[in-house]
């Protein structure tokens, strides 16, 4: 319990370093944000008013300390172009991301659980075919994936919509083609570390005392393994599937440029662009808070699989 | 993304360096094992022509970066005066590639300079003083392993507008703590090894020191390291450019692909052209880094022999022929020939054409030091050789079967007629689940009962085997109870499907001197009950004496003196037994 509370108040403070970082970063330059609002014509008494008008003129501790404040209230400000609340404009981008990196993240657990035990127990050219192609999956930018997928499944063979996304609720069938070319291009990278380390995983697993004792007592191969090495692997192996998701997160910011896919990367890379500073805190917030969530889930499963763990 | 990828490909490095921590090997050779390795020679010219048609692009390249020609707009790879056609505003894309080069090589420069400066320092430094900077570095470069970069790049951006030497200046502060936690765990070690307190001894600075000796041990990991690195940097700078974020006005990598790709339906193959050379150089880069941990810490590898001679050695073994089984003997083993391999194709044998009968009732001792091929014998018994052992001939026959030719008949005599009783208790216990989960579960693997049958039962033996409280012991994860009680679990799981037949092997090696006797009493006790035959492997002279019936001594995979122990300890007929004999008793002289 103690232990939980300690983690909790770690991510808070992980969270606070790290929007504040953001935070000095975006609004650093001031002039240059009210500039940039304004277009290049404006003279320095526009850009001026401007920034008292934005309360870019304040102390960037002060500006940090209102921001904060309004997060707690869930006012996290308005865009300074069109004037929306950062809050809507996030709420529909928010489910395409999640959708793209839950989906990526399910599939990932799957096949490379599959493919990390069938390299670990068969060994021999199976093991070194999984290890080739996990170093040059993982080394592969997804970018590049996602760039020979459309180039393969959506111009030189008309499977897939090329760009865009369909909303599930518009058409379900719509919406999965939308989104496999994506869930594939994140899913190359990221099975193949998972693969990897859950090979590894499961080989360690596999050298330790109590498989051969098990095997001693007559259990079969299969249920020594799918009983009991997987039940000890699954530790280290949520731990690579935390991880996977912090790379997914930032995974997704790419792809979803590359297929057009009105999700959170696409938003904040587009704000960025325009210098739209409310916009791309927010979207550097809701990134931040996933990943803090996903390390804290990954530390609470870790806990109630592991015994030892659980009674302390 | 990559930036985690290349965490993990560290963590890896690191893993086996924690394990076996070798001298790197020296200067020349290495640069010479590098390029005679095929694959280390591939990558390693790909990368130098990249680099240096890039450098050269000035001298070597058809035309400038900018040059457009109207009559070229999209022109097709292969026509003339464009080797790989020309882009939406006719540009040469080979001349703009080449040009490109020199972004990727200098934000490559930066990258490396940055992370490698800021994370070896600060490893060595937290290594070698510990301590609060340490704890502070070490939460610091947490907190940055934990974010994806690619978001920090992004807030970057609205700071300094599209400039890729900054972004590449902060992903290298991002990427540094794979450094840092690399140098950190390799200091940790060096420093508490003897050649560091001798250098303090001797009065060495603690600049020196680092200097000399702990700079050393970190030289090869840090070049491995970089070459991921570097691919993760090259991934970034050319994703970063793609994503918008870089300069339009300058060629690079990232701009030819993200041009190209926005210009996929008017120009197809031009999308390739750059993606090729992203990936080709990354892949490189990769693998020039496996080819360098290969090479530079060549002690990582195991010998593995080929599949094909494996089944060649092992199909030699049944081909020879069955010995007649001996009726009163319910374990008999018979010219049983156990290897490793070794180098290329070889095999070293560590055991040696062993024979050994037990019989009903009898428990006989098998003695030898360590590494004399004991626990190979009995492992073998039970079919849980290591996977890399091959058994080269023999045979080890239970009741008349032999277990060697058939795995089917290994596996049906496993824990029903033979069972095993580990040496080091806490750790042959499935931590994840309970005593009685586990014990239940052996049980039922072999022997058809019901759940509350297979509970009553082994609740029943559980006291027999001396557990005072056994329901509550049932409900308990093996963390939870002490290592005595673990081996009188271990026992109660050998003993119960009622075997003909157990292998211990050390049994109270690991246990406290007072437990030890008990085990051993309890040992006999179950041997004399149940009318087991029991192989009981040990080092320990005094453990035969105890409870042995009968003792064979084994050296360098032979058994070399076979006999009762009454006879062994009073009349031992080989000198090996006689010098085995005296040095315990002088090793029990010092023990009291």
């Amino acid at each position: 319990m103690l232990g939980a509370l300690k983690k909790v108040v770690r991510a808070v403070a992980v969270l606070l370093v790290v929007t504040f970082v953001s935070f000095v970063l975006m609004f650093g330059n001031g002039p240059g944000i009210a500039r940039a609002v304004l277009g290049t014509q404006a003279t320095e008494a526009d850009v001026h008013t401007k920034m008292v008008q934005l309360g870019l003129d304040q102390p960037l501790l002060v500006q940090y300390g209102k921001w904060l404040g309004g997060l707690v209230t869930g006012d996290l400000g308005r865009s300074f172009f069109s004037g929306q609340t950062v809050a809507s404009a996030l709420a529909t981008r928010v489910p395409v991301t999640l959708a793209l990196v839950v989906l990526t993240l399910v599939l990932t657990a799957v096949v490379s659980v599959l493919v990390g035990v069938a390299a670990a127990v068969y060994g021999g050219w199976i093991d070194r075919v999984v290890q080739l192609l996990a170093v040059m999956g993982a080394a592969i930018p997804g970018f590049i994936v996602a760039i020979v997928l459309v180039f393969a499944f959506a111009i030189a063979v008309r499977l897939f919509p090329a760009t865009g996304y369909v909303s599930p609720d518009q058409s379900v069938s719509g919406w999965l083609a939308s989104i496999t070319l994506p869930v594939l291009a994140l899913l190359v990278g990221s099975v193949a570390s998972a693969a990897a380390q859950f090979r590894g995983a499961v080989l360690d697993t596999l050298s330790r005392d109590f498989v051969r004792t098990l095997r001693a007592r007559g259990i079969s191969e299969r249920l020594v393994i799918f009983r009991h090495v997987l039940r000890t692997a699954g530790g280290p192996g949520l731990t690579v599937l935390s991880l996977q998701t912090l790379a997914l997160l930032g995974g997704a910011i790419f792809i979803e440029q590359v297929f057009a896919l009105p999700g959170l990367g696409q938003l904040g890379v587009a704000s960025a662009q325009q210098g739209d500073v409310p916009i791309v805190m927010g979207s550097v917030l809701v990134i931040i808070v996933f990943v803090l969530v996903v390390n804290l889930l990954g530390d609470l499963a870790n806990v109630a699989l592991n015994p030892k763990a659980r009674t302390r | 993304m990559s930036e985690i990828q290349a965490e993990s490909q560290a963590l890896e490095g690191t893993h086996f360096l924690d394990l076996e921590r070798e001298r790197p090997t020296r200067g020349r050779s290495v640069l010479r094992r590098l390029l005679t390795n095929p694959q280390g020679a591939v990558c390693l010219t790909f990368l130098l022509v990249v680099v240096l048609v890039g450098l050269a692009s000035p001298w070597v390249a058809p035309v400038g970066p900018r040059v457009t020609n109207l009559n070229a707009v999209n022109a097709p790879p292969f026509s003339p005066g464009h080797l790989l056609g020309a882009d939406a505003s006719g540009r040469d894309i080979l001349s703009r590639l080449m040009w490109g080069t020199r972004e990727t090589v200098l934000a490559c420069v930066i990258v490396l300079v940055i992370s490698v400066a800021l994370g070896v320092t600060t490893g060595l430094v937290a290594g070698f003083y510990r301590g609060r900077f340490e704890a502070v570095a070490d939460f610091v470069s947490d907190v940055v392993m934990s974010l994806p970069g690619i978001v920090l790049l992004i807030a970057l951006y609205a700071l300094t507008g599209p400039n890729i030497l900054a972004a590449m200046a902060v992903f290298g502060l991002i990427i540094a703590p794979s450094y840092f936690r690399l140098v950190r765990s390799i200091v940790v070690g060096v420093r508490n090894e003897l050649y560091v307190d001798a250098a303090k001894v001797v009065g060495l600075s603690d600049a020196r020191i680092i200097g000399r000796h702990v700079l050393w041990a970190v030289r090869a990991p840090v070049i491995i390291q970089s070459s991921f690195v570097l691919a993760a940097g090259i991934g970034i700078q050319a994703g970063v450019t793609f994503l918008g974020l870089g300069d339009p006005a300058k060629p690079s990598w990232g701009i030819v692909l993200q041009e190209s790709f926005n210009n996929i339906y008017n120009n197809r193959p031009g999308v390739l052209w750059p993606a090729l050379l992203i990936t080709l150089t990354i892949l490189a880069l990769v693998l020039l880094g496996n080819v360098l941990r290969d090479v530079l810490q060549s002690s990582a590898h195991s010998s593995t022999l080929p599949a094909r001679r494996r089944r060649e050695l092992t199909a030699r073994a049944r081909d020879e022929a069955l010995p007649m089984p001996s009726p009163e003997v319910v374990l008999s083993i018979r010219g049983l020939r156990i290897g490793y391999p070794a180098g290329d194709e070889g095999v070293r044998e560590v055991v040696k054409g062993v024979d050994l009968d037990v019989r009903r009732g009898e428990i006989h001792g098998l003695v030898g030091e360590s590494g004399s091929g004991k626990s190979q014998i009995a492992f073998s018994t039970l079919g849980i050789l290591p996977k890399e052992a091959l058994i080269l001939g023999g045979s080890i026959l239970l009741n008349g079967t032999d277990l060697v030719a058939s795995k089917d008949a290994m596996q049906r005599a496993r824990g029903r007629r033979i069972a095993y009783v580990p040496q080091e208790p806490m750790s042959n216990l499935d931590p994840s689940f309970t005593i009685g989960a586990q014990l239940t579960y052996g049980l039922r693997a072999v022997k058809k009962v019901s759940k509350q049958h297979a509970k009553r039962d082994l609740l029943a033996l559980l006291s027999r085997v001396g557990i005072k409280d056994p329901e509550r012991v049932f409900r308990l994860y093996p963390h939870e109870i002490s290592g005595g009680m673990a081996q009188r679990v271990l026992i109660c799981g050998a003993v119960a499907a009622d075997p003909d037949v157990i292998v211990a092997d050390e049994p109270t090696t690991a246990l406290d001197v007072t437990v030890q006797a008990e085990v051993l009493e309890l040992l006999r006790e179950l041997d004399e009950e149940r009318g087991l035959a029991m192989i009981l492997v040990t080092h320990n002279l005094g453990v035969v004496a105890d409870i042995c019936d009968t003792v064979s001594v084994m050296k360098d995979g032979q058994i070399v003196e076979r006999s009762n122990v009454e006879s062994l300890f009073e009349s031992p007929a080989r000198a090996y037994t006689q010098d085995l004999l005296s040095s315990s008793r002088r090793v029990e002289l010092m023990e009291v």
